[in-house]
């Protein structure tokens, strides 16, 4: 990690709540623009919730709410004073399950930048290129633009997703177990395809799989529940220290298949 | 476990004795396929026989003529239950999606309880008890049976099963496609308008032309607001209202203000009348029914499959 290190995101102290059920327990932890920081941790130990209430997706469960602070560039996302959409324009998300509209390729590309008022033909039909390509799918579908997205395999689904997330140019990208639902050759697309994605964003994303948190990340926080069941940071370091010297006891326990 | 297990039991009789159960079971669903078939088509051809004797493209475009003489047609009914029909679409179907998308997204809410519960009541009352409260509200203080009433009634009758049925199709619609449209900062509205309806549309449609198909046969209701007509006919009302220039609303007001003709009135009313025309009339009117739902079902499935070519791929 030669490179300069920008902070993107701070969570700062972050608890989330489901009515009385405490999920998260003051989770404090950097997100670095331009890298990949990978959230691993045994299952229900609030990894997607932490995920998701780093662009506000929790505010649609019904009862949540949260103690602590999320800064995107400085600025707390749950202010006030802050547009809970321009919050999710600049951080975008992808989700487990490929979840491509009923429409066709090339309008589920541009639904994004149609919602901010982009109309103009020539200027959508740019967008919707470059992100298609950027999701390394143009070529499979340059020529199917205006079948259904549904009609694509699951892999060329989830890149779909991913090319429909950055069609508004986010600044973030989040990634809930993008890979699971999918076979092996398509996670391994997948995992290339972050790679060259962490060149224009920053990554955050949740897997369940150990290697595959090895391979794309650079860094790497392990979740663990504590007594009361709620999530905890257990340790936050490069990806290749964690995985080969873990200061934590449980950390150690986790990737060493001892449990979990 | 002793090392022998199968040598006390005869696995031949064993494996007889499943494929006789087995066989005894598939005669069972064949009996039970059989009779649950043989009344729709034995309906179907029995109405099909009796009311071809005597269609013809008159009893389409004509008005029914004096009572025991022969000829003339329906159409004051076929164009009363389009016009009612239509009505009770246009009324019922948004009604009825914003009730499906209200109890989506709070069913346990005291408001979407007592929705539930009251679409539930609905949908037990009596036709004919709509018919009476749609005489009471829509009839008497104004003193007039009108096409309007008795689309209103319709509305009504169709308000529960699209309700109940949509809300469903809106339920199945998995929460990632919601999600995946807010988490672009889509607002809510354009989400269930643009995301959520389509995915569910096929199964919203399926339930409305159940509705559509309950509606156009009620006849109960529309004793009590419709009324009748021997001589409602809406291409009349246009040609005349053009050549008078009257207003669109004019001519609208004329349509729906009418007392008005429907096909299951119709069938009712000839039914039951001493002439042999009207009766034999009454098969066709009855087989016109049949295929108006056929025809409107058959339609509806068509755009679909167009659209789910479009969207599904």
């Amino acid at each position: 990690m030669t490179q300069s290190l920008a902070i993107k995101m701070v969570i700062r102290r972050l608890s989330v709540f489901y009515k009385s059920f405490q999920a998260l327990h003051e989770v404090d932890m950097p997100v670095y623009e331009h890298h990949v920081t990978a959230i691993i941790g045994p299952s229900g130990c609030g990894k997607s919730t932490l995920l998701r209430s780093l662009n506000r997706m929790n505010d649609l469960v019904p009862g949540s709410r949260i103690k602590g602070e999320v800064l995107l560039d400085g600025e707390d996302i749950y202010d006030p004073g802050q547009d809970v959409v321009d919050v999710r324009r600049r951080v975008g998300m992808v989700f487990q399950r490929p979840n491509p509209f009923p429409m066709s390729i090339y309008d589920n590309v541009a639904f994004g930048p149609k919602l901010y008022g982009i109309k103009k033909q020539p200027v959508l039909d740019g967008i919707v290129e470059e992100s298609l390509r950027a999701a390394a799918l143009w070529d499979d579908v340059k020529d199917k633009l205006k079948q259904s997205g549904m009609a694509l395999s699951g892999g060329q689904q989830q890149r779909l997703c991913i090319a429909r997330a950055i069609a508004i140019q986010p600044e973030v990208l989040l990634m809930d177990e993008p890979a699971s639902a999918l076979d092996p050759i398509a996670t391994l697309r997948i995992e290339e395809l972050i790679a060259e994605l962490k060149q224009r964003f920053t990554i955050v994303i949740v897997t369940h799989n150990m290697q595959q948190a090895a391979r794309v990340s650079d860094y790497t926080a392990f979740l663990m529940m504590n007594d009361q069941r709620a999530g905890e940071l257990a340790e936050f370091s490069e990806t290749a220290i964690l995985f080969t010297t873990p200061k934590d006891k449980r950390t150690e326990d986790y990737i060493t298949g001892r449990f979990g | 476990m002793p090392q022998d297990l199968f040598a006390q039991i005869d696995l031949p009789r064993v494996y007889r004795r499943r494929r006789f159960l087995n066989d005894v079971a598939l005669s069972l669903t064949g009996v039970a396929v059989a009779l649950a078939v043989i009344p729709l088509v034995w309906i179907v051809v029995y109405v099909f026989l009796k009311g071809m004797q005597n269609i013809n493209l008159d009893f389409f475009i004509h008005l029914p003529q004096a009572m025991g003489t022969t000829g003339g047609g329906v159409t004051n009914a076929i164009q009363g239950s389009i016009v009612m029909v239509l009505v009770a679409v246009v009324v019922a179907i948004p009604i009825a999606l914003l009730v499906a998308f209200y109890l989506l997204f709070h069913p346990q809410t005291l408001l979407g309880q007592i929705l539930r519960f009251s679409t539930d009541l609905l949908a037990g009352v009596p036709s004919i008890v709509i018919g009476l409260f749609g005489y009471a509200i829509l009839v008497v203080p104004f003193k007039h049976f009108s096409a309007l009433a008795g689309g209103l009634v319709l509305a009504m009758i169709m308000l529960p099963i699209v309700i109940r049925s949509a809300e469903e199709m809106l339920k199945l619609v998995p929460k990632e496609l919601r999600e995946g449209a807010l988490a672009l900062g889509a607002p809510e509205w354009k989400t269930s308008l643009s995301v959520v309806l389509v995915a569910a549309l096929e199964g919203i449609v399926t339930g409305v032309m159940l509705a559509i198909a309950r509606a156009t046969g009620e006849t109960a209701p529309l004793l009590f607001t419709a009324l009748g007509n021997e001589h409602y006919n809406v291409v009349a009302y246009v040609r005349q209202g053009i050549s008078q220039h009257q207003s669109i609303f004019q001519i609208l007001h004329k349509i729906l203000a009418e007392p008005t003709d429907a096909l299951p009135l119709t069938l009712w009313k000839y039914a039951q009348q001493p002439y042999p025309e009207r009766v034999a009339q009454s098969w066709t009117v009855a087989l016109v029914l049949m295929f108006f739902v056929l025809a409107l079902n058959i339609g509806a499935r068509s755009w679909l499959a167009r659209k789910r070519r479009q969207t599904r791929g």
